[in-house]
């Protein structure tokens, strides 16, 4: 369960001040999957970076599982990350010259789980993510694009984390790998019940999300309304 | 983090980037085998110059005398006085404690000829105490007795050098012979053991006669130009010297001690000095080595801070995935530790290697010392935190928003 609170971010680069957010409020429910929606420049990536606890707001409360993050220290924020939130980069970031199953592995060696419990966990998400098992001892930089975001998903999925942060998940790949990909997270989402957060600039990519939430110059407008607009926008035109 | 994961984290990183990593290491690797080496070679040269003092014999207290003094006049030179008699010898030898034994020496250059050849060398005229407190044996023959001393005969030893320049080289069948020295006719008695050493200094060099065979025919007086003390122990050398300068003191009717007529040497001080000689050699050739080890530590932190740079996407990701400054901080730290670790090894083993070819090589007798390592390998693994705390900070200290975003 995610509460968003009217967060405010502000940036400060000398005597300049820059908003990216101006108070920003929603929910979403365990289980839900989410797109955020914006143009760059629209504050989408400060909100993402507020909800993956790798940044705090400059005000406003925001409550993951019941739990205030936006007051925590930088050692419990990393906490956070390790134990409630998977993220998948558009630059994937695996290790390179490094195994598929260490890559997957890697958020376990940070809690302290025995060897052969990472293994076994690690195997699990790569199957869910869709890998097939004669990839995982493969080196990262061995696989095709597709293959290398199923990997990064399953290192998301495998520290059994109450959200999945998808940043551009689709950015560097071709339509097909995308179509692949989405299909990834939809499965997890309607089979496995995760809670998914889908950051993205393409409309296209945003509706294979149950709920769009669009993201303009720091503030959020409902979707309903933003198809409103565009309708009001091509009677005009009409 | 484990420590397990530690491992296996700088293993796989280091091993990542081989050339870099041995290059690196390289730097610590000279550090440390040239401080060991320095060090092993200064220690052998202090143990060989204190050996060689030793040589001329153990606990030695030696009393030479004084300068010549005349008022107004010049300094006839130390050593140059003739102040010490039989007289103050058997004195030495009644009065002080914790002495094991004395000798009488008076001490010429002569011109020795035998057979055809001759040769101008050092002659002392001693007795028969000289083999055992100067450390002296005799290979043939035997040496100068008492009753060679009671009655002045005309007896030589000689020492093995002296043998060779008379007699040719390794002559046997020389006891027995005739040498002359300054005219006069001696036999020859025994050869003493050869002592090693060259040049000015020549221990081997030498002709013994009874001393007062050296009083009647070649110095002709009464005086000794040299008494030698033989401590009991080196603990008992300082008080022996001590005793023995009082002594001499009252005997010769001085009461201010600045104006002896003769000088007490201790050979104990004499090793002292000598060894705070070489001391400050080892010392400066194992600063000079501990730069290299200084530069090579520079190496480490130059490598550490471009990995970081290099890995700065890594560190975002795993700051991402969960991972504090503490554990980004022990990882990084971890390589350079490991890195000065394994050179210091490296580096210690290569050093006892040199020392070892320096040895076998027979240039010196080092000798590489326990302690020299154990402080090498504190030092390596310390100059590892020192020149990489830096870097593993920086790298701790990224914020991962930007390292993630990093190009």
């Amino acid at each position: 369960m995610i509460e968003v609170k009217d967060i405010k971010k502000t940036y400060k680069t000398g005597d300049v001040e820059f908003e990216a957010l101006s108070g920003v409020s929603f929910t979403i429910k365990d289980g839900e999957f989410v797109a955020i929606m914006g143009p760059s420049g629209s504050g989408k990536s400060t909100l993402m970076h507020i909800l993956g606890a790798l940044d705090k707001p400059s005000s406003g409360t925001y409550f993951l599982d019941g739990k205030d993050v936006s007051i925590l220290t930088d050692d419990e924020l990393a906490d956070i990350r390790k134990d409630k939130i998977g993220f998948v980069f558009q630059s994937f970031n695996l290790l390179p010259r490094t195994t598929v199953l260490r890559n997957v592995m890697l958020p376990l060696v940070y809690d302290g789980i025995e060897q052969k419990e990472r293994e076994n966990r690690a195997k699990k998400a790569l199957l869910l993510a869709g890998l097939d098992e004669g990839h995982f001892l493969n080196l990262s930089n061995q696989l095709s694009g597709g293959q290398i975001q199923r990997v990064a998903i399953a290192r998301a999925l495998v520290n059994n984390p109450s959200l999945i942060l998808a940043d551009e998940p689709t950015g560097n790949l071709d339509s097909k790998t995308s179509e692949i990909v989405l299909a990834t997270f939809q499965k997890l989402n309607k089979e496995l019940g995760r809670t998914i957060i889908l950051i993205t600039h393409e409309q296209d990519i945003a509706e294979h999300a149950d709920r769009i939430l669009f993201i303009k110059d720091g503030l959020l407008e409902e979707r309903a309304t933003h198809i409103k607009k565009i309708a009001s926008q091509i009677i005009k035109h009409i | 983090m484990k420590n397990s994961d530690l491992l296996h984290e700088t293993y796989s990183a280091l091993s990542a980037n081989k050339a870099r990593s041995g290059l690196t290491m390289l730097g610590i690797i000279i550090g440390i085998a040239s401080v060991i080496a320095m060090t092993a070679i200064g220690q052998g040269a202090q143990n060989s110059v204190s050996a060689s003092i030793q040589s001329i014999g153990a606990n030695l207290v030696m009393i030479m005398p004084g300068a010549t003094r005349s008022f107004g006049g010049p300094s006839g030179g130390r050593g140059g006085a003739q102040s010490l008699t039989v007289a103050d010898a058997d004195a030495i030898a009644s009065q002080v404690s914790n002495v094991a034994g004395v000798v009488r020496e008076v001490s010429s250059r002569a011109q020795v000829v035998a057979t055809g050849t001759n040769t101008n060398t050092s002659i002392v005229g001693t007795e028969a105490s000289y083999l055992s407190v100067r450390n002296v044996a005799i290979d043939e023959g035997s040496f100068i007795t008492s009753q060679n001393v009671t009655s002045g005969e005309k007896v030589a030893v000689l020492g093995p050098t002296a043998r060779d320049d008379l007699f040719g080289v390794g002559a046997t069948g020389v006891v027995g012979q005739t040498i002359r020295i300054s005219g006069a006719e001696y036999t020859v008695i025994g050869i003493t053991v050869d002592k090693g050493g060259s040049g000015f200094s020549n221990a081997d060099d030498i002709i013994y006669i009874p001393y007062t065979t050296a009083q009647r025919y070649l110095s002709g007086n009464k005086y000794l130009s040299e008494i030698d003390a033989q401590a009991t122990s080196s603990d008992a050398s300082t008080q022996v010297q001590n005793d023995i300068t009082d002594l001499l003191l009252s005997r010769h009717n001085i009461s201010d001690p600045t104006k002896a007529d003769f000088n007490v040497l201790n050979e104990a001080s004499i090793i002292a000095t000598a060894s705070s000689v070489t001391g400050t050699f080892t010392t400066l050739l194992a600063a000079v080595a501990g730069i290299s080890l200084v530069v090579g530590g520079i190496g480490i932190m130059n490598m550490m801070l471009t990995t970081v740079t290099e890995r700065t996407r890594e560190i975002g990701l795993r700051k991402a995935i969960g991972a504090k400054r503490k554990d980004i901080n022990k990882q990084f730290l971890s390589e350079a530790v490991a890195l000065t670790f394994i050179g210091g090894v490296i580096g210690v083993i290569l050093g006892w290697l040199i020392s070892f070819g320096v040895s076998y090589l027979g240039i010196l007798q080092a000798s590489v010392s326990v302690s020299s390592i154990i402080l090498a390998f504190c030092v390596s693994a310390g100059i590892g935190i020192i020149f990489g705390y830096y870097p593993a900070r920086r790298a701790a200290q990224l914020n991962p928003i930007d390292a993630l975003r990093y190009e």
